[in-house]
C-alpha cells in the first residue's frame, strides 16, 4: 500500500524556491533514505509530508487521503506519524514529561500514559534517567529522549531529519538499532534524510536522491550509487571517474566507448553519441604484472601518476590515455608496492562502467 | 608604597593636597570611562532623585495635612479608579493584544506588515493631545463607533468606558511589542516539535510558547499599565470624570492651589512606588527561560 504520495510538489519561501517538482511515493513499511547535500530541501520536505507546512502547489496524499483537499483532517493525519529533528530538542521539565507530551496533546488516560512512557524509555535505554531534568542529559542521550517522545505515539509514519549528525557514534549506533528494528518488526515506515551517505545505504531499502530542490533519482541504494542518471548525482554520491567519452561501436552485449583514444567495454546500452564513463573508483582493481586469468571485459596497463592516502583507503590516479582514480585498501597498495611511475595492470568490469548523456555547458 | 600609605601622616598629605588613599590602589584601578559614565548617568538619576527629595521634604513637614489629603475619599477612590482602569486596559490588550503580537512575530516580512507595525507604532509618536482627540472623535457620541454603541448603552464621553478606551490607545505599542519580542525569541523548533507531537496550532502556542514567553507578557503589561495609569491628555479629552488621578491634581492645581495637589501628587506616588516594586519583584519567580534550544 502506498502511504504517501506527492506531485509536482512546490514550496518557496518569499522569493526563495526551496522545493519545485518534487514527485515522491512511499511503500507501506519501507524505509526510504534522502540524501543530498545541505540546502537541497530535504528537511522541508519532510515537514510538508509530516504537515507541518503547507505546500505552495502540488498533490499530496497520505494514507490515502488527499490533503490538498481534506485540510480538516492535517491534526488527524500528523497524529498518525512522528518526527525527530536534527538538533536534539527538549522541553525544560522532567525526561517523564518530555516523553509524555505526545500523549497528553492525545489526552490519553494517565496510567496508560504510564505505562507507554516508561516502555519507550526502557526502549532507548534511559529507565534511569525517567526523574532527570531532560535538558541536563547529554546530545546524544537527549536525542535518545526525543525519539523515545515520538515512539510512545505508535506512529504509522517515522519521519528523521537528519536524526544522529550531532551524535557520537555510539548513540548514532543505538538509534539506528532502534530505527531498524521497529521498522522489522512493527512495519513502520520510515523516511530519514541525512547527508551521510553510508547511513542511507546502511539504513534504506531504497534511496532518494535531492539535489537543488527536487527528487533526481529514486532507486535501490545499490542503482543510486553505480548507475547515476546524471552527473550532479554521480557527484554526490562520491563517484571518483566522471570521463568525457564517445560512443563508437557496439560489441555484442557491449557498448564501446572511446576516452582519449583509449577504448574501454561499457555494458550500459549507448544513451547518447557524446557521454560520460561513471566509474565508482573502488571497482578498479590495479594489479603488478598482467593476471593470467581475469572475466574483467577491460584489461590494459598504465601508469601511476599519483596516491593520495585518505585512511583506511588509498586514491591511486593511474594513466592511461585518460586519468583513472582507483580506490584500494591501504593493505592492497602495500602489498603491491605502489608508487609514481610505476607500471600496473588495469582490469575494470564492463558493468561497472556506467554511461550517461553528456551534461551541456 | 602600601605601607607608606598605611602609615602615612595625615599632616603630611595636606600638604600634598592628596589623600593618603588615593595614593594606593584606588588610584592605579580607576578605570576613567567607567567614572565618566557614572557621573553623567548619576546626573540624570539626581534629577529624579533631588526632585523626589523636594516634594518629600516639603510634604513631610506637614504630615496632618498629608494624612487628610491622602486619606480623603477622592483621592482613594480616584487612585482606585485610575489602577482599576489602567488594569482593564491591560487586560483588554492582553486579549486583542496577544494575538497581534503571536502574527506580527511569526509572519515574514512582506509590505503589508509593515504598515501594520506602523500602524501599531501610532500612539507612540503621536502627542498625546492628539492621541485623546483622535480617540474622543471616533468614540464621541456622534463618532463612527460613539454612536453605534452609545445605542446600546455604552456611553464613552466623561465616563469610565472612556477612560479605559483612552488607555487602551495610548498603551497598546508598550504591550504589543514587548510580547512580540517574546514570541520572537522563542524557536519556531519547538512549537514544530510539539506539532510533530500532535498538538494543534494552538495547542503548541498555548502548552510551549506562551509559557516561555510569560515573562514577556508579564513586563509588557507593566509597561503598558504604567504608561496607561500615567495618562492624562489623552484621557481627558474623551473623559474629563471620573477623575483619574492626573486629572485630579491637575484639577486641584487649579483649583485649590499648589498646597493640595502637591500631597496628592505625593501620595500618587508613593501608592505607584509600592505597587510597581511589588510587580516588578513578582518577575522572578515567573516564566521558564532556560528551555530556549
Amino acid at each position: 500500500m502506498t502511504v504517501i504520495e506527492a506531485h509536482n510538489i512546490r514550496k518557496s519561501y518569499g522569493s526563495l524556491e526551496v522545493l519545485h517538482d518534487v514527485d515522491l511515493s512511499v511503500e507501506e513499511g519501507e524505509i526510504l533514505g534522502l540524501i543530498g547535500p545541505s540546502g537541497s530541501g530535504k528537511s522541508t520536505l519532510l515537514r510538508l509530508l509530516d504537515l507541518i507546512e503547507p505546500a505552495n502547489a502540488g498533490e499530496l496524499s497520505v494514507f490515502g487521503i488527499d490533503t490538498v483537499a481534506d485540510h480538516g483532517t492535517w491534526l488527524d493525519l500528523r497524529r498518525r506519524m512522528g518526527m525527530l529533528f536534527q538538533r536534539p530538542i527538549v522541553f525544560n521539565s522532567s525526561v517523564y514529561d518530555n516523553v509524555a507530551m505526545g500523549l497528553r496533546y492525545r489526552r490519553a488516560p494517565g496510567d496508560n500514559i504510564d505505562r507507554k512512557v516508561k516502555e519507550a524509555l526502557e526502549a532507548v535505554g534511559l529507565s534511569r534517567y525517567i526523574k532527570s531534568r531532560a535538558i541536563d542529559l547529554s546530545g546524544g542521550e537527549q536525542q535518545r529522549v526525543a525519539l523515545s517522545r515520538v515512539l510512545v505515539t505508535d506512529p504509522e509514519i517515522l519521519f528523521l531529519d537528519e536524526p544522529t549528525a550531532n551524535l557520537d557514534p555510539t548513540s548514532t549506533a543505538t538509534i539506528e538499532a532502534i530505527v531498524t528494528r521497529l521498522n522489522r518488526e512493527a512495519g513502520m515506515t520510515v523516511l530519514i534524510s541525512t547527508h551521510d551517505l553510508a547511513q542511507g545505504q546502511r539504513l534504506a531499502d531504497r534511496v532518494g536522491v535531492m539535489i537543488a530542490g527536487t527528487i533526481a533519482q529514486t532507486g535501490p541504494s545499490r542503482e543510486i550509487f553505480r548507475e547515476p542518471k546524471n552527473q550532479q548525482i554521480a557527484r554526490f554520491v562520491g563517484v571518483q571517474n566522471i570521463i568525457p567519452a564517445r560512443v563508437v561501436s557496439r560489441r555484442g552485449d557491449f557498448t564501446v566507448v572511446e576516452a582519449r583514444e583509449k577504448e574501454i567495454l561499457s555494458a550500459t546500452p549507448p544513451p547518447a553519441e557524446e557521454v560520460e564513463m561513471v566509474v565508482r573508483g573502488e571497482d578498479i582493481s590495479l594489479h603488478r604484472r598482467k593476471p593470467g586469468y581475469e572475466e574483467a571485459e577491460n584489461l590494459f596497463p598504465a601508469t601511476v601518476t599519483a596516491i593520495e592516502p585518505t585512511a583506511p583507503f588509498v586514491n591511486v590516479t593511474v594513466h592511461c590515455g585518460c586519468d583513472l582514480v582507483a580506490l584500494v585498501t591501504a593493505r592492497r597498495a602495500e602489498a603491491l608496492g605502489l608508487h609514481e611511475g610505476m607500471e600496473v595492470w588495469v582490469s575494470l568490469q564492463a558493468k561497472a562502467v556506467h554511461l550517461i548523456p553528456r551534461a551541456e555547458r | 608604597m602600601k605601607t607608606e600609605t598605611l602609615s602615612g601622616d595625615p599632616l603630611r598629605e595636606d600638604d600634598e593636597g592628596t589623600p593618603s588613599w588615593w595614593n594606593g590602589r584606588w588610584r592605579r584601578q580607576v578605570d576613567w570611562c567607567t567614572v565618566w559614565f557614572c557621573i553623567m548617568g548619576g546626573l540624570l538619576v539626581g534629577i529624579t532623585v533631588l526632585a523626589l527629595a523636594n516634594i518629600a521634604t516639603t510634604e513631610l513637614a506637614d504630615p496632618a495635612h498629608l494624612l487628610k489629603v491622602a486619606a480623603s475619599s477622592q483621592v482613594i477612590e480616584s487612585i482606585l479608579l485610575t489602577f482599576g482602569a489602567g488594569a482593564s486596559a491591560v487586560l483588554l490588550l492582553i486579549l486583542f493584544g496577544t494575538p497581534l503580537a503571536y502574527v506580527l512575530a511569526r509572519s515574514r516580512p512582506s509590505r503589508f506588515k509593515g504598515v501594520v507595525e506602523s500602524i501599531v507604532d501610532i500612539p507612540l509618536i503621536l502627542p498625546h493631545t492628539v492621541a485623546g482627540l483622535l480617540v474622543y472623535l471616533l468614540f464621541m457620541r456622534r463618532g463612527w463607533l460613539g454612536a453605534p454603541l452609545s445605542e446600546i448603552g455604552l456611553a464613552f464621553e466623561d465616563a469610565l468606558p472612556g477612560t479605559i478606551i483612552a488607555m487602551l490607545f495610548v498603551a497598546s505599542p508598550f504591550y504589543v511589542n514587548t510580547m512580540r519580542e517574546g514570541f520572537e525569541k522563542v524557536p519556531v523548533h519547538l512549537e514544530n516539535v510539539a506539532r510533530t507531537l500532535g498538538a494543534g496550532t494552538f495547542t503548541a502556542f498555548r502548552t510551549v510558547t506562551l509559557p516561555l514567553s510569560l515573562r514577556h507578557m508579564y513586563s509588557g503589561a507593566l509597561l503598558a499599565w504604567g504608561r496607561a495609569i500615567g495618562e492624562f491628555a489623552g484621557v481627558i479629552m474623551i473623559a474629563y470624570y471620573p477623575f483619574i488621578i492626573s486629572t485630579l491634581i491637575y484639577y486641584s492645581f487649579t483649583t485649590d492651589g499648589i498646597h493640595t495637589s502637591r500631597s496628592i501628587a505625593f501620595t500618587v506616588i508613593l501608592a505607584s512606588l509600592a505597587v510597581f516594586y511589588l510587580l516588578r519583584r513578582m518577575t522572578r519567580y515567573l516564566g521558564r527561560y532556560d528551555d530556549r534550544v
